[in-house]
């Protein structure tokens, strides 16, 4: 189908493209390993998380948490905020996003140009200052609504609903799925859809490994797991470090042509673990993966060209993925 | 038998400041008695009282989280990477302004 009454409409419904080029070639004879990415860059605003900010807010509004003119607080620059401000753009809501001064101008144009209104926290007081901040606007404008993705169960539905579907639909022969762990609302929703479906497949996280700044910051005790987490979803769970996941968003593009971004560059890295088993093992394989968005807005980091080592370093202390 | 242990930003205080230090055990939980056993206190940041992996710190022997491996059971062998990371959610700072909004 290609014609669609609007915008939303045409959400999801991505494609499902084979890698020849980078799937593992295996002995004359033995069982065929592929590699599939799910091309979610093709959605409206360019990525995933199209499908959750479409699922949250319809299902905010037929519970009645959501009316018409309302106003969405989501604090992120990530792509979740610019989805939201599309979808409420259309719906007809007002959109106020929290951000941390220092994020990149792109971010804030493209943010901006869906119709987000942006407060900063500065800088200077890192994450503790945007807590603040947030916490502070909440205090004065009460009546403000915020979806909040970590905990939403409508966020893993989009993906039960229909990413799962799509995949089993574009390849009943899919043997793993590989994609990110940041909210799990993609590997929770689709993983179980797939596992109800199909006998044995795998359902495995690539989890990004940030440069020591991010970590620097962190207390053990102060740690967070998502709400929507259910580990029994999972087979594997993969870490995957900065410089292999830039490494693979190059092979993605010089290889194969996809020009995504890091998220996507980790996803492989686990991704091609997981087929280079099972060329190993003697196994079939069709080893499904996301490609979260495409690297238009992550060019002016500088992670694209130069050494391994100059784009490790652009991208210490960044939140990439 | 040398196991390479990657230690957080948070716990090299137990190290002496080392951000690689090496242990030995045929499973994670004689590796962690034997970085324990060197580094005095470095067992209690990782386990709860109840012997369990504490649940905002994530191991990885290889790159691949031990919960999926057998969690504290998790066979190790010569040249193994550990490496010990906080839990922290992707797109970190939005989660913690948005739990702070919610009071969570």
């Amino acid at each position: 189908m290609a014609r669609y009454e609007s915008l939303l409409d045409a959400c999801g419904g991505t494609p499902l493209v084979g890698l020849p080029r980078l799937s593992p070639t295996v002995p004359e004879g033995a069982p065929a390993v592929r590699l599939w990415a799910k091309l979610e860059d093709r959605n409206p605003t360019g990525s995933i998380k199209d499908r959750p900010a479409l699922f949250m807010v319809r299902e905010a509004e037929e519970s009645g948490h959501l009316h018409p003119g309302d106003t969405i607080l989501e604090p992120t620059s990530g792509n979740t905020g610019i989805a939201l401000a599309m979808v409420a753009k259309l719906r007809g809501y007002r959109i106020v996003c929290v951000m941390p001064e220092n994020v990149s101008a792109e971010r804030v144009q493209l943010l901006r140009m869906y119709g987000a209104e942006i407060i900063f926290s500065p800088a200077a007081g890192g994450s503790n200052q945007a807590v603040a901040t947030a916490k502070q606007i909440a205090a004065e404008h009460p009546d403000w609504k915020m979806l909040f993705q970590y905990g939403n169960p409508a966020n893993a539905r989009a993906h039960y609903e229909t990413t799962g579907p799509e995949l089993l639909h574009d390849l009943p022969t899919i043997t793993h799925f590989v994609a990110g762990l940041g909210t799990t609302g993609t590997l929770m929703g689709t993983g179980r859809f797939l596992k109800e479906k199909v006998d044995g497949i795998q359902i495995i996280a690539a989890e990004p490994r940030y440069g020591e700044l991010v970590y620097g910051l962190r207390n053990i005790d102060e740690g967070y797991v998502p709400e929507l987490y259910d580990a029994t979803v999972l087979d594997r769970r993969f870490s995957v470090g900065t410089r292999d996941a830039v490494l693979r968003t190059r092979q993605l593009v010089e290889v194969e042509g996809i020009f995504a971004g890091f998220s996507s560059g980790a996803i492989l890295h686990a991704a091609l673990a997981v087929a280079h088993e099972a060329v190993k093992a003697g196994r079939r394989a069709d080893v499904a993966f996301v490609i979260a968005d495409g690297g238009w807005k992550y060019l002016s980091t500088g992670a694209y060209g130069g050494t391994l080592n100059d784009a490790e370093e652009a991208l210490e202390g960044q939140l990439w993925a | 038998m040398a196991i390479e242990v990657r230690v957080p930003t948070i716990l090299r205080s137990y190290t002496g400041g080392a951000k690689i230090v090496e242990g030995a055990g045929e499973t994670l939980s004689a590796l962690i008695d034997d970085l324990d056993a060197k580094h005095n206190g470095f067992k209690g940041r990782l386990i709860t009282p109840e012997g369990g992996l504490h649940k905002f710190v994530n191991i990885y022997v290889n790159d691949e989280d031990v919960r999926f491996l057998g969690a504290l059971e998790a066979k190790l062998s010569d040249g193994d990477s550990v490496t010990i990371l906080p839990a922290v959610a992707g797109g970190a700072l939005g989660f913690a302004a948005a739990a702070a909004i919610l009071g969570r």
